[in-house]
């Protein structure tokens, strides 16, 4: 039976930057991939923002294959059948360091784990973990692959569904409330074509999100990120908001739906689909959180539960290398002292909860209540863009006064509904 | 194109390694079960399907693993594990 400092489940974001940080520390470190490669199993939308996490690996971020850094932010809310769409652009987009880059993850993770694996950490791929050792209720490793391979400390960093902590007895299987299940397409594009229709010079790049019809009026929304050659263009849809429309399409049809609206089909035009997934993703927030460590054992990244969904940005990945990054300093912490049980593991929540992670999660802990108020996917995008159509409509005869007009649209009645709603949107 | 054709062509894109037994099983008894049911719209691979006698089935050709199922259908309805390591989808962008 092998021995290491540390078994790593995962070689995701979060289980890669933990890998990152601790080799080097002459620990032995062993990630198990169940993937042909890094990266094999993972799905982003994606977008990347590398400031909170830019000191965490200094050095790291100069050669990272990310895909365009982005310089234009675009929110469209969709009616049926018309749009309203707001452009945002500023100069400290396109300063460097850049904020965030698309990016593409079988790219990044495997490049990710080549540093970590220069750095000493050792990875092995096509290796599933089928199940946690325990002894006397703490946990000494791993079977995978047939063997059985121990260690101080494992880290459970096996996406969203983290099998590994529910056999450690971390978690119990999610509810179909705290998740959304994001579906993509990769679509090839020239980048003259990409930077031509989205106005972007060299190596700029544009996001898009979508609320509305983008998905029939579902909580979610749609997305959009340019890539170098080509464009990451998908849904993200709640689950439990799909389960209780009876009368929504499937969701593969969201997309093919949201791909023909008028807004969308130009912009990928000639494009060719290379890729299609999908993957779950954790939206319950704060409250969902799962439980961060116990006897021998961490958890990072999705498999905690740590994206966060706050409207205007949807963010996963900086946590999931945060989260990476702070189990790492645990384990070099609980190793000093050569105790590794839950008491001495409980620092890693400290770790988190001063750094940005749990900070954002408990600042936005309201937000998956707010935000899932169904009146945002559905019923402003048709006020707003029915308020719009009567502003810039000429009509054949005389065109009514402007503040009628206005005042139509808002009655006493929906003044006080959207003063309920903002009271609530002020909760974020 | 029909839609279930439209969605095997995007899905005939992806790497797939086949590997050896099924990953998901449905647990005897609980073909009918609702939430397997809401699955079929679900699934973003549409995999899931009713047979002439009322129960669901499920292809797993063509899975994109992501777990969409088993946090609608729980621990109860279906028997899920990820793929044997080095089998299944090899996502080539993702």
């Amino acid at each position: 039976m092998e021995k290491f400092d540390v078994i790593i489940a995962g070689a995701g974001l979060a289980g890669l930057a933990a890998a990152y940080t601790l080799a080097g520390n002459d620990l032995e470190v062993l990630v198990l991939e169940r993937g042909d490669y890094p990266g094999a199993k993972n799905v982003t939308g994606g977008r990347l923002y590398v400031n909170p996490v830019r000191d965490l690996f200094p050095g790291l971020w100069d050669k990272a294959p990310l895909e365009r850094f982005i310089v234009h932010e675009g929110a469209v809310l969709m009616a049926k059948e018309r749009s309203v769409a707001i452009h945002y652009s500023g100069h400290e987009l396109r300063a460097e360091p850049h904020q965030s880059y698309s990016v593409l993850r079988a790219k990044f993770d495997r490049w990710l784990a080549e540093q970590a694996e220069a750095k000493g950490a050792m990875l092995l791929t096509r290796v599933r973990v089928d199940e946690v050792v325990k002894e006397n209720e703490k946990i000494v490793g791993v079977l995978a692959g047939g063997d059985e391979l121990r260690a101080d400390v494992v880290i459970a960093c096996d996406g969203v569904l983290s099998l590994v902590s529910e056999k450690a007895g971390l978690r119990a299987p999610g509810s179909p409330h705290d998740y959304a299940v994001g579906i993509k397409e990769v679509i090839a594009l020239d980048p003259g074509i990409i930077n031509d229709r989205f106005q972007l010079e060299g190596n700029e790049g544009a996001a898009r999100l979508y609320i509305g019809e983008a998905t029939q009026g579902l909580f979610g929304g749609g997305f959009l990120y340019t890539n170098k050659e080509s464009i990451s263009l998908g849904i993200v849809v709640g689950m439990q908001s799909l389960l209780e429309t009876g009368s929504a399409p499937d969701a593969p049809a969201l997309l093919d739906a949201f791909k023909q609206r008028p807004e969308i089909a130009p912009l990928i035009r000639g494009g060719t689909t290379e890729e299609y997934a999908a993957h779950v993703i954790p939206e319950g927030g704060f409250k969902a959180l799962g439980r961060l460590y116990g006897d021998g054992i961490l958890v990072a990244g999705d498999a905690a539960g740590l994206a966060l969904n706050i409207g205007f940005t949807v963010r996963g990945m900086e946590y999931a290398l945060a989260s990476g990054y702070y189990a790492a300093q645990t384990v070099l912490k609980a190793k000093e002292a050569g105790n590794f049980s839950s008491e001495n593991l409980s620092i890693y929540k400290q770790y988190l909860e001063e750094s940005f992670v749990l900070k954002d999660f408990k600042n936005f802990q309201e937000a998956p209540a707010v935000l899932s108020n169904p009146r945002f996917f559905r019923h402003y995008p048709d006020l707003v863009g029915n308020l719009l159509a009567d502003i810039y409509r000429v009509p054949p005869g005389p065109k009514e006064r402007l503040y009628p007009t206005i005042r139509k649209v808002f009655s006493l009645a929906e003044m006080w509904s959207q003063f309920k709603d903002l009271r609530e949107v002020t909760r974020i | 194109m029909s839609h279930t054709e439209a969605l095997k062509a995007k899905l005939g894109l992806d790497v797939f390694k086949p590997g050896g037994e099924p990953h998901i099983r449905i647990r005897p008894g609980m073909e009918k079960d609702p939430r397997l049911l809401q699955t079929i719209r679900l699934c973003p691979a549409g995999l899931y399907s009713t047979a002439q006698t009322g129960d669901v089935v499920l292809t797993i050709d063509g899975c994109l693993e992501c777990g969409t199922c088993r946090f609608v259908c729980g621990d109860e309805v279906l028997e899920w594990r990820y793929p044997e390591g080095g089998t299944g989808v090899q996502f080539r962008f993702g």
